[in-house]
């Protein structure tokens, strides 16, 4: 095993900046008091689509019981990351955490079929990120969850917490019912381009009902915790390629949980074809490697932890220092710890910008 | 070596697990039917605190469709990325070559014996007819 850096003095120093909290609800009826009386009924009597046989369970059995920190289970029996004063005495007091991102995952909306459905929900999560997390806890931040399939719907709701602070970045499934450059969803790009928002990708444990791979389902989780980087790395070739970031110069992605140690060798194999293969895609103005330069941010979690702790030093001096953003997963089992996720010595400046300064830039913190 | 006195032993349950801080040290204390073992409550792998984690077993195989389950509860797995550590050393079971968490001799004493001397016991006093949970720290 490689041998961890302790940087315990240090970062307990420093300001941390969270970029990957999810917040999970109670019951079934959280979200009741959110929707109309209507869909409330609907959920009594017909529930959310059926994406899969275990209705209510993950499509793979994790290592840990729902993929959460065995610790992580508040004592009323409540899902782990369903309680604010957890998150508080269990990660954002003892971690130094300034300000957190909440990723609002299940249940949401986002991989609901039923159209009207899926609007109701995501707006639902939303006023239940304010009204349960961001209105009691300051150091909390929401992302605003959009029904990524019924675009006018996303555009609306975007339009509607646009300017409200307490919202940092636009959250849909990375598994949309088309490729995520799709220009069907090119509407919520620009929505939120104009509100200033980045857009957040992190992969969805339902998987929308798709599978994982371009071949299926994996036999196994240990293949399918690992879909997350072919899967992040479908979206960031498709949104380049298809030339979304031509017609939304201004558009910010957020990479979170995907990985990082791709991005390099990405970057230059589609730069490779750029020059032969670049007629049939006229519409991209510059190499696809420049528009991941530009438009890209890429969360630490799940961190690569190579036998030589080094390399990780090498792909992000290949990426760039002010382009990576820590995140912790809380309360997934493959959390990782500020303390301990580098396991290299970091520079003072590197750690100030990974740690904060990154995301300062990025979600517009002071 | 200096030994500190951590609880009565009546005190514990079977498959309990602690974290207590002693000597500004982070120890994971847990109690196997008779038996007390301490670690440092630090995962090496990922600094999560150990006590936070379930007691478990090793399974055995020789092939497909053969298993073993061996170790009964002598092996504490993380509540993180599930390393699992043997109680009775620190060694861990995934990578034991190069990777352990380091452990500490705990016993089980009578207070009549402990009255003697030398000990620390902070937080609790210790009677005569008691019997107590003891963990030796260099």
């Amino acid at each position: 095993m490689n041998k961890q850096i302790r940087e315990t003095d240090a970062a307990a120093q420093l300001k941390i900046i969270d970029c990957d909290i999810h917040p999970a609800q109670k019951s079934r009826e959280a979200f009741f008091p959110y929707l109309e009386k209507r869909w409330v009924e609907h959920f009594k009597s017909f529930g959310t689509s059926i994406r899969q046989g275990l209705v209510g369970q993950l499509a793979y059995p994790r290592m840990t019981a729902n993929g959460m920190r065995v610790d992580a289970r508040p004592d009323d029996g409540t899902p782990a990351g369903s309680s604010l004063e957890m998150l508080q005495s269990q990660h954002l007091d003892p971690l130094n955490v300034e300000i957190g991102n909440l990723i609002t995952l299940g249940g949401s909306g986002m991989e609901e079929r039923n159209p009207d459905l899926a609007a109701a929900m995501a707006r639902a999560a939303n006023d239940w990120q304010v009204a349960e997390w961001l209105e009691p806890e300051p150091r909390l931040r929401g992302g605003i969850v959009v029904s990524q399939d019924v675009p006018e719907a996303a555009v609306a709701e975007i339009e509607r917490r646009a300017g409200d602070k307490r919202f940092v970045q636009v959250v849909m499934s990375s598994r949309p019912n088309e490729t995520i450059g799709a220009r069907k969803y090119w509407p919520i790009y620009r929505a939120a381009a104009e509100a200033n928002l980045p857009i957040c990708l992190h992969p969805v444990g339902y998987s929308a009902g798709k599978p994982s791979t371009g071949t299926g389902w994996p036999s196994f989780y240990f293949q399918e915790h690992y879909t997350f980087v072919p899967g992040a790395q479908a979206l960031v070739s498709n949104l380049i390629i298809e030339g979304v970031l031509e017609a939304v110069p201004n558009l910010k992605v957020a990479i979170i949980e995907g990985g990082f140690s791709w991005a390099p060798a990405l970057g230059w194999r589609m730069d490779n074809h750029f020059d032969t293969f670049h007629k049939e895609v006229p519409h991209l103005k510059q190499k696809p490697s420049e528009y991941m330069k530009q438009h890209f941010w890429w969360a630490t979690q799940p961190m690569e932890e190579p036998p030589n702790g080094r390399y990780v030093e090498d792909v992000i001096n290949w990426i760039g220092w002010d382009r990576i953003l820590y995140s912790s997963d809380y309360p997934h089992w493959d959390f990782d710890d500020p303390n301990f996720v580098f396991r290299f010595p970091l520079k003072p400046e590197q750690r100030e910008a990974v740690y904060g300064g990154n995301a300062r830039t990025l979600y517009g913190y002071k | 070596m200096t030994r500190h006195v951590i609880a009565p032993v009546d005190s514990f349950a079977h498959r309990e697990i602690r974290h207590i801080e002693v000597d500004g040290k982070g120890i994971c204390l847990l109690r196997l039917n008779d038996e007390f073992f301490a670690l440092a409550d630090r995962c090496p792998h990922g600094g999560a605190r150990l006590s936070g984690g379930r007691i478990s077993n090793t399974v055995e195989s020789d092939g497909p469709g053969d298993y073993r389950v061996c170790r009964q509860e002598e092996m504490l797995k993380c509540p993180w990325h599930g390393w699992e550590y043997d109680v009775r050393t620190g060694q861990s079971w995934s990578d034991p070559k190069s990777t352990r968490t380091r452990s500490f001799a705990a016993e089980t004493i009578n207070g009549a014996e402990l009255v003697k001397g030398p000990y620390i016991a902070e937080t609790i006093s210790v009677e005569v007819e008691g019997s107590y949970v003891v963990v030796d720290l260099p």
